[in-house]
């Protein structure tokens, strides 16, 4: 039972009004620019293929994040416990789109929250804190990703997470309590402080109702937390019985990641899932760089200087569409028409036919042709 | 002298201006033109479901009336406001992939993918230079006094008229060189894959606008065909009308592809205001024309929201004045008149007229 309810719905509005959206005849009537966009007219939310989804509460749970509650379209498909969605948003006139963990249960189909953690940097973030207010829709994708709570459970669970990587976790977490998982779950957070730290409420009545699921927090910035410093073995075994026996899942920052992994790999455990929101620094040989890449759609070419494709593209004038920067949220992803290029966060080489490629961390290796 | 050619020096200065008229403009890009754009994409699809709607009581002369009006006003907002300038990437910087010029598609017979070769880049790369720019004549009349004359010119003006009537197909075989199949230059089974892709549109537009809604519309159905038949001629005609007037009236030049081969960018701004013409009018007449009416500014920053020409025309217009340039405007009339002159003149045999050096003299 469990399994049906987490299987992906038929796309789009059921019944008779997305049947009749989604009608070949009514995509003759309205080629060529599509039913879309005619009904969005009338209102956004109604939608014969695109997803997006309408914000219906906004809470500040520090001062460095926006809660945002939502209601999805009906062309929403559902998604698994710790995959994210693109979300776009306008800021002067400009489509912004960020890839952001979603953090509810799964098993509420007509509901996601996204909880967004601001970076001086960050321009999607900070206007969502500042802008979101309720009743304002906004453009999302489909759930993505890989770091999802395999089917059947696994006996055990440890959720480890840092910062603004709880989002994936928590709805992990959440997704399982609502099973009713009969399994041990450990959840070790770590946040700079208490007034930073995400959730509090949350988890201490969860913890509270649920015997069998024990939360331990670490702050690395304040007075210690039920855990002291950074991420030690010890941390781990504070939140879980055997942490070796339990599928363990990480999402953080890169030391995070690397400090579970190499205590991990130094007692034999098996390798864990994890989840990176800010990339590695990517190793890019750039003095080796030659050949000539080729904007085959543009009709340009430039000589190969070692950075990703899309920086290459846009430092040669073109716009390309893109999201996360980061190989993540295949926003841009486009045709290779020749060339082989190196994935620059596995360093594995691509092959040297006409393949969809994720230009931003696709470094060319001699010459590149590529479809933009 | 009317030939006169600012000095090289005087070009290059010229062009370091407009340069910097760009440079401001995309600095300025923001919420303001995506706020107009999608005014002007919510009236267009406005009137268009309005003027589907009334064409379904097709029977009542008024509904015929004002549905086809609509009509009419929905696919000229879509072909000129709103496809040719997104199709230039005039909002590529938006991010949205509705905006996105690489993919739209537009309510003509012509591929988007064809327009986006055959005009964005031969038209206005090899703007008004005889042999390259298909713009001078679509392959069918003489424009210039560069084309060697022949007899079959004698009926320039009437496949010009038959051009107008049929403006949408002319455009969607623009980019198959027809007259270079007749030829013989190209042969046929070289352009079997584009050939399938305009009939593949026409196929999809003549379904929608000639079969589906007149079936639809029952007992209107001869009314709401004669309606969208009418639509799609009005708008022929208007944009025929309006991109004849934007490089054939009296005072633009073609130019020979020796005379623009070793040019500057400054050169290329220079060649593009000798080729190019505006016209004058009201705020509804420059969007109906898709602000083409600002066809100079146009050539000259063809990726920059339409919209925004009027702003730039005036500091344009400064710049040629300083400079010794011509600027050629005018109203519709007078402009569309010395267009329809031309097109009669040039059907005889005709010497070419003096005109501008693109290139300084070389002193002997």
């Amino acid at each position: 039972m469990l399994v049906r309810s987490l299987r992906p719905q038929p796309a789009g509005p059921a019944g008779i009004a997305g049947r009749v959206l989604r009608s070949r005849l009514l995509g003759a009537l309205t080629y060529p620019h599509g039913v879309d966009r005619y009904a969005e007219l009338i209102s956004p939310m109604l939608l014969a293929r695109d997803v997006r989804a309408e914000v219906t509460a906004v809470r500040h749970q520090t001062p460095k994040s926006v809660t945002l509650t939502m209601r999805p379209n009906r062309n929403w498909r559902g998604f698994q416990a710790g995959q994210f969605i693109g979300v776009s948003a306008w800021m002067d006139g400009v489509r912004v789109t960020r890839p952001y963990s979603l953090a509810g249960s799964a098993l509420c189909p007509g509901e996601i929250e996204l909880t967004v953690s601001t970076h001086p940097m960050g321009r999607l973030s900070r206007h969502l804190r500042d802008a979101a207010r309720t009743g304002m829709v906004l453009d999302i994708t489909q759930a993505q990703g890989e770091f999802v709570l395999p089917l059947p459970r696994p006996e055990r669970v440890l959720l480890i997470s840092g910062g603004s990587g709880i989002t994936p976790v928590m709805a992990m977490l959440r997704t399982l309590c609502d099973e009713s998982y009969p399994g041990q779950i450990g959840f070790l957070n770590y946040s700079r402080s208490p007034l930073a730290a995400l959730y509090d409420g949350e988890l201490k009545r969860l913890a509270a109702a649920n015997p069998r699921l024990t939360v331990r927090r670490g702050y690395t910035r304040s007075r210690p937390g039920a855990v002291s410093g950074r991420f030690t073995l010890e941390h781990a075994g504070a939140a879980a019985e055997e942490p070796g026996c339990a599928s363990t899942f990480v999402c953080g920052p890169p030391a995070l990641v690397d400090a579970v992994r190499s205590h991990w790999a130094a007692a034999g455990f098996p390798d864990p899932a994890v989840e990176m929101f800010t990339p590695p620094p990517l190793p890019f040989e750039r003095s080796a760089a030659h050949g000539v890449v080729r904007f085959t759609a543009s009709d340009m070419q430039s000589a190969n200087t070692g950075l990703p494709l899309l920086e290459q593209a846009e430092d040669a004038g073109l716009l390309p569409e893109h999201g996360c920067r980061m190989g993540i949220c295949n926003t841009c992803s486009c045709r290779k028409r020749s060339g082989t290029v190196r994935n620059a966060i596995s360093g594995a080489l691509s092959g040297s036919g006409e393949e969809q490629i994720r230009i931003c961390v696709s470094v060319p290796v001699g010459d590149v042709a590529v479809e933009l | 002298m009317p030939n006169a050619r600012p000095t090289s020096a005087e070009i290059e200065a010229f062009g370091e201006e407009l340069d910097a008229i760009r440079a401001r403009v995309v600095s300025e890009l923001g919420s303001r033109d995506v706020e107009y754009i999608e005014r002007v994409i919510r009236a267009q699809r406005g009137l268009e479901v309005a003027g589907r709607g009334l064409l379904f009581a097709a029977f009542f002369p008024p509904a015929w009336i004002g549905g086809t009006v609509a009509l009419s006003l929905s696919k000229i907002l879509d072909n000129m406001e709103i496809g040719h300038n997104v199709m230039h990437g005039q909002y590529d910087w938006t991010g949205d992939p509705r905006l996105d010029g690489r993919t739209f598609e537009w309510d003509t017979a012509c591929p988007g993918e064809h327009w986006r070769h055959s005009h964005n880049y031969l038209h206005h790369t090899h703007t008004n230079i005889v042999g390259k720019d298909r713009d001078i004549g679509y392959g069918i009349l003489r424009m210039s006094e560069e084309e060697r004359w022949r007899p079959y010119y004698l009926g320039n003006l009437l496949y010009a008229a038959l051009l107008a009537v049929f403006f949408q197909y002319g455009v969607a075989l623009h980019d198959l060189e027809t007259e270079r199949i007749v030829t013989g230059d190209v042969r046929v089974s070289d352009k079997r894959g584009m050939i399938s892709e305009i009939w593949r549109k026409v196929r999809r537009q003549s379904l929608k606008d000639y079969v589906l809604f007149p079936v639809l519309a029952g007992p209107s159905l001869p009314f709401t065909l004669a309606g969208n038949l009418t639509a799609n001629l009005a708008r022929n005609l208007w944009s025929f009308t309006i991109i004849f007037c934007g490089h054939f009236p009296d005072g633009t030049h073609q130019f020979s592809e020796e005379e623009a081969a070793q040019e500057t960018r400054a050169e290329w701004y220079y060649r593009q205001l000798l080729g190019s013409a505006n016209l004058t009018g009201g705020p509804v007449f420059h969007i109906l024309a898709g602000n083409l009416s600002h066809q100079i500014e146009h050539h000259l920053f063809p990726d920059l929201p339409a919209h925004r020409y009027a702003e730039i025309a005036v500091e344009v217009r400064s710049a040629c004045e300083r400079y010794g340039i011509p600027y050629n405007t005018g109203p519709l009339h007078r402009q569309f008149g010395s267009v329809v002159r031309k097109i009669a003149r040039l059907s005889l045999p005709s010497a070419a007229a003096p005109r501008p050096a693109l290139q300084e003299a070389v002193p002997a």
